[in-house]
């Protein structure tokens, strides 16, 4: 434990910053958009914010569970020109029935490895970098807008890299019923990288839409997925929010959700870890209009040294919303897990129904999983509530199954994919739920206790494909 | 040889002996009825023949179908032909019966050699069954178990059974909760498996059950120990005189 407190006091040094601020200065000059003055002064005021409060420590109550000092004291490096990744490598990745597909590769847009043709009318999809080139002026009134970079460091940074990522755009009363599939492939190198993808996604009124968020790492090495995704959820629109992390565990990825939703909005987020060394998982809805309503569900699963970071921050700014946040957690080897659940009330939020629940199982004696409530109601006459619970497999249930002849191993996965299931069960079917139920499938056969691969670590190669060497 | 012999077993949970030396012999076609007054042991000897790890046996052996059962896992057992109905089935959130039952049944058939059913093959068979045991057909895809009630519960451990197939099949207390007509739906799908092949144990405390499902041999189980043994009529005398009869009998 004392090696972690030290770890945790170092802050961000001067020569980690010097890093930044060379990668910054080179960033610049070839920056989309560095011609637009409201861009330049997004990245360069989130960029002297960065320089100013530098990375979390654990004495910051956000970041308590998570130390960070790992991604502080690493000099990654932005990724060099376009890195080439064939169209066979990423074809295990490919999400049959998806409207359109957008690969990135180090964060840019690879135009050839993605599809974008035929889409329905009032559906406009392509890379973020490319929209800033070609009208920047409609951007300004949403990119940027909604990111708290003063809060989060992370989205700071992000932020004064900002350079590529997904734009998309739903018409008013438009209805897209298959996914929008945004794959972010981080490909091998021998020096750190970080990536920075942005995300930009506008729903107009009475509009629907699926968008899935998938991160992989192609081949190993040391690297930082630092992404932020502004998700506008206008009135009356009904979207799904689909978030995937399967990277390597040499991987550290920070993710920051933020969904702004307007009256009668209607969106669900739904976030799978499974891989990742380092992971942390920012979901922020603000219900801004009333009558929106909000479902947050999540689930991770952790291996090895791995660590899930599950940050939920749900304000409720106006009267009649109501937010639903369902986490469950599996933690074998020496993993360890996070939920911090903060809710706020804000004081016209009148008719709140906010419910929380985090629950958890531990396969290890030296898995940890930390849960943490946080309520702040400034309203009167709302309905919070919040639960949590940690447990094991239940050996009755165990015993149950395999006095029906299911073998031990066998018995074990069933019931984790059982607890799994609740949270599968939560999103809609269709080509983005069948895609995590097999992930999760793969997944369980691999942190099962008492099989051959039990202890070893996340799987790497079974979920990447073999092509992925 | 007898399908299951039991010598001399004794049996110790969290350090408490439960059975203090149970004799028993059963021979394929045959029913046998294990009554006794609540603690006696009936459930220890239900759950150690299903292999119930937790339930430490201490001495003696059982040997079914010649083999040493007590060396078999309980999944191992349950592929062998052994069968408990749980006095309290288990809820298990989230996985769907029918799915459960094909499971369960997929893994006796592979251990056996013989093919897997797929859906398709499965799902007729399952009806079936289901009708001999006028169970609702929402209750397949409704998660094992759970929200149930009791005689829905105790129904559902009757059609596993009946899925299963098995050559031992232990009743634990398959009665108790049971109103009149569940309880005669339940002897009903139990009798109609009854067979010259396969044997059963119908452990119960209450004569009523054995109505319906008539015993060949009835055994009276006190404190860890069998005490009497008997045919048919032994239960109709202890629903009679209560087993204050037979305690003072054995301690005499």
């Amino acid at each position: 434990m004392r090696t972690e407190e030290e770890m945790s006091n170092v802050a961000t040094t001067s020569r980690e910053l010097g890093n930044y601020l060379e990668a910054f200065t080179e960033f610049v000059k070839r920056a989309p958009g560095q011609n637009q003055g409201w861009l330049r002064k997004l990245r360069e005021d989130s960029f002297a914010h960065f320089c100013e409060v530098g990375f979390p420590t654990t004495h910051d109550e956000d970041w308590r569970f998570t130390n960070v000092a790992a991604i502080a004291q690493t000099a990654f490096r932005l990724p060099p020109a376009a890195a080439k990744v064939s169209a066979q490598q990423i074809e295990p990745y490919r999400l049959a029935g998806a409207a359109c597909e957008l690969v990135f590769v180090n964060g840019r847009f690879d135009a050839k490895l993605s599809s974008v043709s035929s889409l329905p009318k009032g559906v406009s999809v392509g890379s973020l970098a490319d929209e800033i080139r070609r009208d920047p002026k409609p951007l300004e009134k949403h990119l940027g807008q909604y990111l708290n970079t003063q809060r989060d460091i992370f989205c700071a940074l992000n932020t004064a890299f900002l350079e590529d990522g997904a734009y998309v755009h739903i018409g008013r009363g438009t209805v897209l019923e298959e996914p929008v599939y945004l794959l972010f492939l981080t490909t091998a190198s021998d020096a750190p990288l970080m990536t920075h993808p942005r995300n930009l996604i506008i729903a107009e009124e009475d509009s629907q839409a699926i968008i899935v968020e998938d991160y992989v790492s192609l081949g190993g090495g040391v690297a930082f997925s630092n992404a932020a995704t502004e998700l506008v959820a206008s009135e009356h629109t009904v979207l799904s929010h689909y978030l995937i992390e399967r990277e390597h565990t040499e991987a550290y990825n920070v993710s920051t959700l933020r969904l702004q939703q307007g009256r009668s909005a209607n969106v669900a987020s739904h976030s799978v870890l499974l891989g990742g060394g380092l992971v942390r998982n920012n979901v922020h809805p603000v219900l801004a209009g009333e009558g929106a309503d909000c479902l947050i569900n999540g689930l991770f699963i952790g291996n090895g040294r791995q660590h899930m970071d599950n940050y939920m921050l749900v304000e409720h700014a106006s009267p009649h919303c109501g937010s639903r946040q369902f986490y469950n957690g599996i933690l074998d080897g020496h993993s360890r897990g996070v939920f911090h659940g903060r809710i706020i009330v804000h004081k016209d939020a009148q008719k709140t129904d906010a419910k929380q629940t985090n629950r958890n199982l531990l396969l290890s004696d030296d898995a940890q999983i930390d849960t943490k409530p946080q309520l702040e109601i400034y309203a009167d006459d709302v309905k919070c509530t919040h639960g949590a619970t940690i447990g094991q497999i239940e050996e009755d249930e165990l015993f149950y199954l395999r006095s029906r002849g299911i073998d031990e191993p066998a018995a074990r996965r069933l019931l984790l994919l059982a607890f799994a299931s609740e949270c599968l069960e939560r999103m809609k079917p269709g080509p983005a739920r069948t895609r995590i139920e097999e992930l999760v499938n793969q997944w369980l056969f691999h942190i099962q206790p008492g099989s051959p691969e039990h202890g070893k670590g996340a799987p790497d190669r079974a979920l990447h494909g073999e092509e992925a060497g | 040889m007898a399908l299951l012999e039991i010598r001399n077993l004794h049996v110790k949970v969290e350090n408490h002996e439960i059975l203090k030396g149970i004799d028993l012999t059963v021979n394929a076609g045959e029913v046998h009825s294990i009554m006794g007054p609540n603690g006696s042991g009936k459930s220890t000897l239900a759950q150690v023949l299903a292999r119930r790890e937790s339930f430490q046996v201490t001495q003696g052996e059982v040997l079914y179908k010649g083999k040493d059962l007590l060396a078999m896992k309980p999944e191992e057992a349950a592929c062998e032909g052994v069968f408990l109905a749980f006095q309290y089935p288990v809820e298990i959130p989230g996985i769907s019966n029918a799915y459960f039952l094909r499971s369960a049944l997929n893994a006796v058939r592979n251990y056996r050699g013989e093919d897997e059913l797929d859906a398709m093959d499965f799902i007729p068979m399952f009806k079936k069954k289901m009708k001999l045991l006028d169970m609702d057909d929402k209750l397949m895809n409704r998660s094992v178990n759970e929200g149930f009630s009791g005689g829905e519960k105790k129904r559902n451990e009757i059609l596993q059974m009946a899925v299963l197939e098995p050559k031992m099949a232990i009743l634990d207390e398959t009665d108790s909760g049971l109103d009149i007509d569940a309880l005669r739906i339940v002897a009903n799908g139990v009798n109609a498996l009854r067979s010259p092949e396969r044997a059963m144990v119908v452990v119960t405390h209450y004569q009523r059950l054995l109505n319906y499902i008539v015993p060949d041999f009835v055994h009276v189980l006190v404190d860890g120990r069998i005490v009497k043994s008997g045919g048919k009529e032994l239960a109709l005398e202890l629903e009679d005189k209560g087993y204050s009869w037979v305690e003072a009998e054995a301690t005499a």
